[in-house]
């Protein structure tokens, strides 16, 4: 399965909020069997606004506010996929996702395996991720990157309009638990989408912007802030290719090996904490599918450790922003200061 | 102590050949140790001064001891080998189990490590270039792929698939920004070497095959005495601007076996005897064709000689090998019927030609070098 890319078709400008929202609209034309649960998602229209109007349009019984519980509704949620149904569980942030995190890890990851293939936990959980909203240190969070450390589910991270249009079809269609985290600076980000955008594949990096003499990887909130940075390295002569992981797990090693063997030089881009993260395990996979092909040693951007800040100026501190990319970048050109 | 056989645990020297401050080259015998099957020259693998010796003669060491430090050469460790091939035991039982042969490792300072990353090092390794040779542009001064490829390294597409070989990729790039952006002018004449052939005949009457000077020799020799009166043929058209070499190092066109060619340099080839052009010629085809040539050799020519007549055609049109600006091109020595002084004779000419860089140069100059070169090849005495 491709994009969906049809020159002919309409094109129009959407919020990447009203894109989830279209999304989750036509998985329940699509099939009756799917519905919504979660916090807020009924009469408040949800935390962020991505399901206002969906109560309106198919009633309480598929768009269901829960109690304030997250063990309980994603457990509720994982035993109605196995039940049959195509649940879309629906956690306000990732931090609070932590009180679901023995329901996700120890059932729906595991009970494929525990019960010898009888049972399949074809479940989709969305969840907001990242910083940026002054939400501070229990809301800001990105711990995508502990959840795709779990065999058995699939992590996603949309970063763009056509992204969030056309992951969670794709998701609901998976046999498996799908985990979809929607960084929260994108709700309000503007693309454009043809009318005619349906699902999308899930198990592809992409490549964002084509470049020869470094490699940025990336995915969700960041991908923005690296085209940024791409852009300016452009202006001084450095034609940066970046790369949007799209699916955290499984990695797509294929795509990210062909950049790095291309350009011989990677920065990786990520929102998470830089000890034992997302970024920790490309580095990784780079040494030791193309190392051979480096030229230089791989550079990370990542969050300061450090719980996120309320202040506006040290929340923006605290995660990767272009400034950073582009450092790191010229540090990994040798373009900069000395590599030591 | 260098394992002179798998059963030998221990070696005693008997003799050092060197003192500190020797200098040594690859091959020299540097000291003699006794063994149970008698006493063996210890062979030096490198070439370096030997800063001080690490055993004294008479004592007993296992194999793997350092014998010596030797600086100066490549930064691989000192490993002596014996002059002659250990022979297998001929003592019968062998009660305990082989020693695997060591290696004498004595620890480069951490300064004289090469810095470069493991993309320009799997370039170097792959087409035999000595990374000590070069200077690196990336961080730190570590040599990166790029410098590896400058220094006369494959310009390589990874995953083409398209079945170059590194070296065909070379000649592609270097041959196709040659003709794209530079403007050739195209010169032949023809050159009477019949004097030249019969003062050789002469001059090789006495010698041993190995010791014969060819015309080929003869003729990059010659090249290279024209040159000092043409300097705007010699050096290097970059970045926009011409760079004459005070220098001049002939880059000898040498063909490899399986395909492909490069044009290491004859240092300062103008300055040599023809004796030592002829043994520097043997010696760079033999590595070359050996795969062992070092950077310097193909980064330094600033002139290209083609001697394509060795394969029997009359004359080539060479294509400048960027950033030189001139390429001469030799053909085969040939039989003719030439006029001279109203009556036809047997000569034996070779056609030379000369494509140059007309950013530099024009025709009237590169016809006035190539009258010259043949005016050179008159007077093989002088070479």
């Amino acid at each position: 399965m491709t994009t969906v890319q049809n020159t002919l078709a309409e094109s129009a400008e959407i919020t990447y909020r009203d894109a989830v929202k279209e999304a989750i609209r036509d998985a329940m034309k699509r099939d009756p069997r799917v519905f919504l649960m979660g916090e807020d998602v009924g009469r408040y229209g949800g935390c962020y606004a991505v399901s206002k109007g969906l109560l309106d349009e198919f009633g309480a019984d598929r768009i269901r506010d829960t109690p304030l519980s997250e063990s309980g509704f994603t457990g509720a949620g994982i035993g109605a996929a196995m039940a049959g149904v195509r649940p879309i569980v629906e956690l306000m942030t990732v931090n609070f996702s932590l009180l679901a995190l023995d329901q996700i890890l120890n059932n729906a990851a595991t009970i494929r395996h525990m019960s010898g293939g009888q049972f399949g936990v074809p479940v989709v959980i969305r969840m907001a991720t990242g910083a940026g909203r002054q939400l501070a240190a229990q809301h800001s969070h990105s711990l995508e990157g502990w959840y795709a450390h779990i065999p058995g589910i699939k992590i996603l991270a949309p970063a763009t309009v056509e992204d969030a249009r056309g992951m969670l079809w794709t998701a609901l269609e998976d046999p498996d638990p799908v985990l979809i985290f929607e960084n929260v600076m994108l709700y309000n980000r503007t693309g454009s989408l043809a009318a005619d955008a349906g699902a999308v594949a899930i198990d592809k990096a992409a490549i964002r912007r084509p470049g020869s003499d470094v490699t940025l990887i990336t995915y969700g909130g960041s991908l923005w802030k690296t085209l940024e940075a791409a852009d300016r390295l452009k202006g001084e002569g450095i034609d940066a290719e970046v790369v949007d992981l799209r699916t955290l797990r499984p990695l797509d090693d294929a795509t990210i090996m062909a950049s790095v063997a291309k350009t011989r030089r990677a920065v990786i881009v990520d929102e998470g904490w830089r000890s034992g993260s997302l970024a920790a395990e490309i580095t990784t996979r780079i040494v030791e599918q193309v190392f051979w092909e480096l030229d230089a040693p791989v550079g990370r951007v990542c969050s300061e450790e450090v719980p996120i800040p309320y202040p506006a100026h040290l929340e923006q501190a605290s995660i990767p922003q272009a400034d950073q990319i582009v450092a790191a970048t010229k540090q990994t050109l040798g373009t900069m200061g000395s590599g030591g | 102590m260098p394992s002179l056989g798998a059963d030998m645990e221990a070696g005693t020297l008997v003799e050092w050949l060197v003192q500190p401050g020797s200098s040594v080259g690859r091959g020299d015998i540097i000291a003699v140790v006794d063994t149970q099957k008698g006493a063996i020259e210890i062979e030096v693998f490198q070439d370096g001064t030997v800063d001080s010796l690490l055993v004294d003669p008479g004592t007993t060491v296992p194999v793997g001891t350092p014998l010596a430090m030797i600086s100066g050469g490549a930064d691989a460790p000192v490993q002596p080998v014996p002059s002659e091939p250990a022979e297998p035991a001929s003592v019968p039982p062998v009660t305990v189990p082989p020693v695997p042969p060591k290696r004498a490792i004595v620890a480069p300072s951490p300064g004289d490590r090469v810095r470069a990353s493991p993309a320009a090092r799997k370039l170097a390794a792959a087409i035999g270039l000595d990374l000590s040779t070069l200077s690196g542009s990336g961080a730190g001064g570590a040599i990166l792929y790029a410098d590896v490829e400058g220094a006369g390294g494959k310009e390589r597409q990874p995953a083409a698939g398209d079945g170059l070989t590194a070296m065909r990729s070379a000649i592609a790039a270097a041959m196709a920004r040659s003709k794209r952006e530079i403007p050739h002018y195209y010169l032949q004449y023809e050159i009477d070497v019949t004097g030249l052939q019969d003062w050789l005949a002469a001059a090789n009457a006495d010698r041993p095959p190995a010791e014969r000077v060819l015309i080929g020799a003869a003729c990059l020799k010659a090249v290279a005495l024209s040159l000092r009166k043409f300097p705007d043929l010699n050096g290097f058209f970059e970045d926009g601007g011409f760079r004459p070499s005070d220098a001049i190092h002939v880059g000898a066109a040498i063909s490899i076996r399986g395909g492909g060619l490069v044009a290491p340099a004859i240092h300062n080839t103008d300055q040599l005897s023809l004796d030592e052009v002829m043994a520097k010629l043997r010696d760079l085809t033999k590595r070359v064709r050996g795969g062992r040539f070092r950077g310097s050799e193909l980064a330094d020519p600033t002139v290209t000689v083609s001697s394509l007549g060795e394969r029997g055609v009359d004359l080539l049109f060479g294509v400048i090998y960027p950033p030189q600006v001139a390429i001469v091109g030799l053909g085969s020595v040939t039989e003719r019927a030439c006029v001279i002084d109203g009556t036809v004779r047997p000569r034996a000419v070779i056609t030379a030609t000369l494509a140059a860089d007309h950013r530099v140069s024009d025709g009237h100059r590169g016809a006035l070098f190539l009258r010259k070169l043949g005016e050179q090849l008159q007077h093989p005495e002088v070479l």
